[in-house]
């Protein structure tokens, strides 16, 4: 295979990325509206055809990239990896392949230590349809994080999209250096169905929109500590963010884990017996907490960082 | 699933220098299709791997609709269907066409 | 085998293991000399923030106290526990975290061993079986991704027509098999011969080569893509530079 094919051209949508929302953009958009103009090289591209073995079996299509970009472009001139999930295709589930080259990546990123990775998550977990497969690639991947991160890499989480970042990729997200997510964004190991499925519908109306972002979005998590930062739907502010959370991001050691066990002991001790967002935003200072979800990104942000100052050295 | 494959005469050749053109998702109610600029000028072909069984003569026509008006000349394009409508996969026939006619960035 | 009976087979010269309403920690003397830190979820309890929280505590403690013995993980749990406060509480960082612990003791030269003895899933088995440098299991242990009636709602699949298609691939139903075969779980141990014995063998194997996983599925014939797509993106990324 050659491996310095140009990469296949994506349909354009608006030229500036400034305004172009990275919630409605593709994997593809964000991947190529992030980096430099002409700079992204993919790994086991679309024509490598490279799909999925076991969607067959359940009458499902493939995807030619199985629902996952990675590559290697520049951002501001910089070197850096990516990865793309595309949460449109199963709903960015991880299944073998998809995982496997997410897997490939870092690993690879460890050996060179000198690029960071970003992930732009988009999914729902794990494939059911490859649940075996596809569970192990996130254990691989939680691995190859870590041992990128030791090697000196950042790992850097950008979570936005349609599927929002669920299950398993909640669990290598709390593994990146650092993490941001948008309005759109949200992070939770257990999806809203099932928890109501679980815990009845008194305890949690998977319905009720402003609850499921209450409690598992993007204002939530960085109000709670659960992301770094909080930014406008836009490619370019996930961009400008990469950028800065690159710079901010230590290296790994020791002591980030300490300094994470005390803090999440801590949120714990604060918050543990909270019944909802609310009571967290209040116990964190935010006088009009019914004020905050419509809040847009930069007064938010105002608020969030009197409420809790962004720390780097604690994931 | 059913694959279906279809090769045609194209009048002339598709312009543009790319080899290698991507467009839409697999994701129900689309289809996503894959351009390759492999063919000799004047031939043209079309695959298909979809869930949705028997309409290989909605595909058929569709598909040579597509080749008249857009004389996609060299061109293997290969989609994975989500169970598109008609309008849709000619709307992304076109669309792929298009982009691999662009020029360079 | 019962709790008691695999911690009695593992650590005949006694131990020194707490259940805590189903989270266990402790440490004991190692048949061969030396000592093992254990940690663990037991009686089919499901993972939250207040046990995952516990778990790494006492990972990050041994780690810090030094010492060069195995860290054991027992695992009995349920799934990750599903609930709105787990959710509010940021679940995630709490399972990831203990899984960072488990990984990092594991580079710092603390071989880290799961035993699977019972049931787990999804994100428990993610925090606790799966970060171990070597998972093997006993018989009768049910891992599962998530069960099939749940599955089935989700696909709208019968349980019927996933039983009939299980029959043909290990990638998707629960089951120790599938595991094994895919190569999450490296060997099932026989519960007819000593634990200490057979957990003695396996640190004396235990290589540092690296996560083996995927090589391990091909070879079984459960996973036969990843290890070669891993390693293709890995060349085609060092190439690139």
């Amino acid at each position: 295979m050659n491996p310095s094919k140009p990469e296949a051209a994506v349909e354009p949508i608006v030229l500036n990325s400034k305004i172009v929302s990275w919630y409605e953009a593709s994997a593809r958009q964000r991947v190529r509206l992030m980096l430099d103009a002409g700079s992204f090289q993919e790994f086991i591209g679309p024509e490598q055809r490279e799909e999925s073995p076991h969607l067959q079996v359940f009458d499902l299509p493939t995807q030619f990239d199985d629902g996952i970009i990675v590559g290697r472009g520049r951002m501001a001139g910089a070197p850096v990896f990516v990865a793309a999930q595309e949460g449109r295709f199963m709903g960015g589930a991880f299944g073998e392949v998809h995982g496997a080259k997410l897997t490939g990546l870092l690993r690879a990123a460890r050996e060179v230590a000198s690029l960071a990775v970003l992930i732009l998550f988009d999914t729902g977990g794990v494939r059911l349809q490859e649940a075996n497969a596809g569970e192990l690639a996130i254990a691989e991947i939680m691995r190859a994080v870590m041992e990128a991160r030791a090697a000196g890499v950042k790992v850097i989480g950008l979570i936005g999209g349609r599927a929002g970042c669920y299950g398993g990729g909640g669990l290598i997200a709390g593994c990146c250096s650092a993490l941001a997510v948008s309005e759109q964004g949200r992070i939770s190991v257990s999806g809203p169905e099932v928890i109501e499925t679980n815990r009845g519908v008194e305890e949690f109306d998977s319905r009720d929109r402003a609850l499921v972002w209450r409690t598992m979005g993007g204002k939530h998590r960085r109000l709670l500590g659960g992301a770094e930062a909080f930014v406008d739907d836009t490619v370019d502010s996930f961009r400008n963010i990469a950028l800065n959370l690159i710079s901010a991001v230590p290296g790994f050691g020791p002591d980030i884990l300490k300094a994470e066990q005390a803090r999440l002991e801590q949120r714990l001790q604060r918050f543990g017996m909270c019944a909802d967002a609310v009571d967290i935003w209040k116990a964190e200072g935010v006088a009009d907490t019914e004020a905050v979800p419509a809040m847009a990104a930069a007064d938010f942000n105002d608020l969030a960082n009197k409420a809790r100052e962004p720390r780097y050295d604690a994931r | 699933m059913e694959t279906l494959s279809y090769r045609h005469k194209a009048r002339e050749r598709a312009a543009g220098s790319k080899s290698l053109a991507i467009i839409g998702v697999v994701a129900s109610g689309n289809l996503e299709v894959l351009v390759e600029r492999v063919l000799p000028d004047t031939q043209c072909q079309v695959d298909i791997n979809t869930a949705a069984v028997g309409f290989g003569a909605v595909w058929e026509a569709v598909i040579a609709d597509f080749v008249a008006r857009r004389s996609p000349g060299g061109l293997k394009l290969s989609i994975n269907d989500g169970g598109a409508r008609p309008d849709t996969v000619a709307l992304r026939l076109a669309q792929a066409v298009r982009l691999i006619e662009e020029d360079e960035e | 085998m019962t709790l008691d009976d695999i911690l009695t087979s593992l650590f005949p010269k006694g131990h020194g293991v707490a259940n805590d309403k189903g989270v266990l920690l402790g440490s004991a003397p190692l048949q061969s000399g030396g000592r093992a830190v254990v940690i663990g979820v037991a009686g089919r309890t499901p993972l939250g923030v207040d046990e995952a929280i516990r778990l790494s505590r006492h990972v990050l403690d041994a780690v810090e106290q030094g010492g060069k013995g195995p860290i054991l993980v027992l695992v009995d749990s349920d799934s990750q526990r599903m609930s709105k406060r787990a959710e509010l509480l940021g679940l995630n960082e709490y399972l990831a975290h203990l899984a960072k612990c488990l990984i990092y003791a594991d580079m710092q030269g603390r071989p880290t061993v799961g035993l699977l003895y019972g049931h787990s899933a999804a994100g428990a088995f993610l925090a606790t079986a799966a970060p171990t440098r070597a998972l093997v299991a006993l018989p009768g242990a049910d891992p599962a991704v998530m069960d099939l009636p749940s599955m089935s709602r989700v696909t709208k699949l019968s349980i019927d027509v996933l039983q009939e298609k299980a029959k043909s691939t290990p990638v998707f139903a629960p089951g120790l098999d599938n595991m094994v075969q895919t190569g999450a779980v490296l060997a099932v141990w026989d519960e007819k011969i000593s634990l200490a014995e057979q957990l003695e063998s396996l640190l004396k194997d235990a290589g540092k080569n690296g996560d083996q996983r995927d090589r391990l599925g091909k070879i079984r014939n459960g996973r036969p893509k990843a290890a070669d797509i891993a390693e293709r993106v890995h060349d085609l990324a060092l190439q690139s530079l």
